[in-house]
């Protein structure tokens, strides 16, 4: 009954029962109670888009997933893996959040090479991960000169570089074209076919198939009114 | 420990291929040395009895500078929560930072001093201990300073504060570095026993400045 639910690293066994369980989460950015008792459930093979209003806490959840907020109540774990190494939910988790996590000065083929050496991916993974997000052609160009959707597109790269079973996304979408959304798509669709897990917060429809939406709503009444003007 | 050998060569190609930090380091500390003498005057005994002084201090400055940026680059651009959730502990991408910090900037400015050395009418025999010296010591400058750059991470303004907060804890190194040094130089003995108590500055930082600098890291990022 550990609050960390754990399983053998890298190469996941891919398993149709796994599930990630969060349950009577609650968690407390300062004073503020941003996510109070929160149960859900995101079942491999389907991803679970995250919805609701500016404030809803759907940044928080994922980051509280991901392991980088505290918990103040309730708690996190993976259902149906492997119990043999004690990992922490965030080792089996790729997250993708406002920020792309890549260096401007690497070309794009050493921020993709990195990540997968740092993560425990291989070469054939970098390739098939460059090449998915069609970003084969740009490999030697430093990251710095990419455009806003081509840094996006090397962002997500990572989470084909090594292998996790739960992708965490904060509005993946941003800054994507719809070609460039069609890929990101059809690699969550095949990461769902081999039995992934998808966590996705977004406020536009990303293509993931199939799919079960989940309205996080506000905690607080009084933050719900809109914005207040500050004084 | 491979996540660490890549962590520790993706920062040392950033910090050469972007050179601006190492360019400045050494150019302060030229500036600085150089600086000294035309306050003080052309008194060349004086300057070889301070030389091991303004070497040290001067150094601990320069490799000052570059210390704000040893999380913040990576903060910046969401490499660092990125980092926290891998595999690899955190205390240990924290040291592999502070040992990229040490090749790039504390190496670097040990290469350096003898050369400054000169101008401030070092003794010749005085060299070698400089070196050794400068080499066992620096690492402490890294390791203690990846603290205090993990502290001011989220601040603004946090270099002041990162001098604030770190320079205090160069003094033992300080006052060791030089020591040896005079020791060194007066052929009185107790050299050996400075330059040891450096060492162990150095070792003691090197395995309490990661724990350190990754407790105050995920203080930051929640």
């Amino acid at each position: 009954m550990a609050g960390k639910q754990a399983s053998r690293t890298g190469h996941f066994p891919r398993q149709q029962s796994m599930a990630l369980v969060v349950e009577n989460l609650t968690v407390r950015r300062g004073e503020r109670t941003i996510l109070a008792g929160l149960s859900l459930r995101a079942d491999a093979g389907a991803a679970l888009l995250l919805t609701g209003p500016n404030g809803a806490g759907k940044t928080t959840l994922i980051r509280a997933v991901a392991g980088l907020l505290p918990v103040a109540e309730g708690r996190i774990r993976l259902e149906g893996t492997d119990q043999d190494a004690d990992l922490e939910v965030s080792e089996r988790c790729h997250y993708v959040g406002h920020l792309n996590g890549i260096k401007p000065a690497l070309t794009v083929s050493e921020n993709a090479l990195f990540w997968a050496n740092y993560l425990g991916g291989t070469m054939d993974d970098v390739t098939a991960a460059l090449d998915q997000f069609r970003l084969l052609e740009l490999g030697p160009i430093r990251a710095g000169y990419l455009s806003a959707g081509q840094k996006r597109r090397l962002g997500l790269s990572r989470l084909l570089v090594a292998r996790r079973p739960v992708w965490l996304m904060d509005e993946p979408a941003v800054s994507l074209d719809k070609a460039s959304q069609g890929l990101l798509a059809e690699a969550a669709n095949k990461h769902l076919a081999n039995g992934g897990i998808v966590v996705a917060a977004t406020h536009q429809p990303l293509g993931f198939a199939p799919a079960i939406e989940h309205a996080l709503q506000r905690v607080d009444g009084a933050a719900s009114r809109p914005a207040a003007a500050a004084p | 420990m491979t996540g660490f050998g890549v962590l520790l060569a993706r920062d040392l190609k950033l910090a050469f291929r972007e050179g601006g930090a190492l360019g400045t380091a050494l150019g302060f500390y030229l500036v600085v040395v150089a600086m000294l003498p035309l306050s003080l005057g052309p008194d060349l005994n004086l300057l070889a009895r301070i030389a091991a002084g303004i070497l040290w201090v001067a150094l601990l400055l320069s490799a000052l500078l570059s210390l704000p940026r040893l999380f913040e680059a990576d903060h910046e651009d969401g490499v660092l929560e990125l980092l926290a959730m891998a595999p690899l502990p955190l205390e240990a991408a924290s040291g592999a930072k502070a040992l990229a910090h040490w090749l790039s900037t504390g190496v670097p400015l040990t290469l350096l001093a003898p050369l400054l050395g000169l101008m401030l009418n070092l003794e010749l025999s005085a060299y070698p201990v400089l070196v050794a010296t400068m080499l066992a010591g620096t690492p402490a400058i890294s390791f203690i300073g990846a603290i205090g750059a993990a502290l001011t991470l989220r601040s603004r303004r946090g270099g002041l504060l990162i001098a604030l907060l770190v320079l205090p804890l160069y003094i033992p190194t300080l006052i060791f570095g030089i020591s040896a040094m005079e020791a060194a130089a007066l052929g009185t003995g107790g050299a050996g026993p400075s330059f040891l108590i450096l060492c162990a500055i150095s070792l003691a930082s090197l395995v309490l400045g990661p724990v350190a600098a990754a407790a105050a890291l995920r203080l930051q990022l929640g």
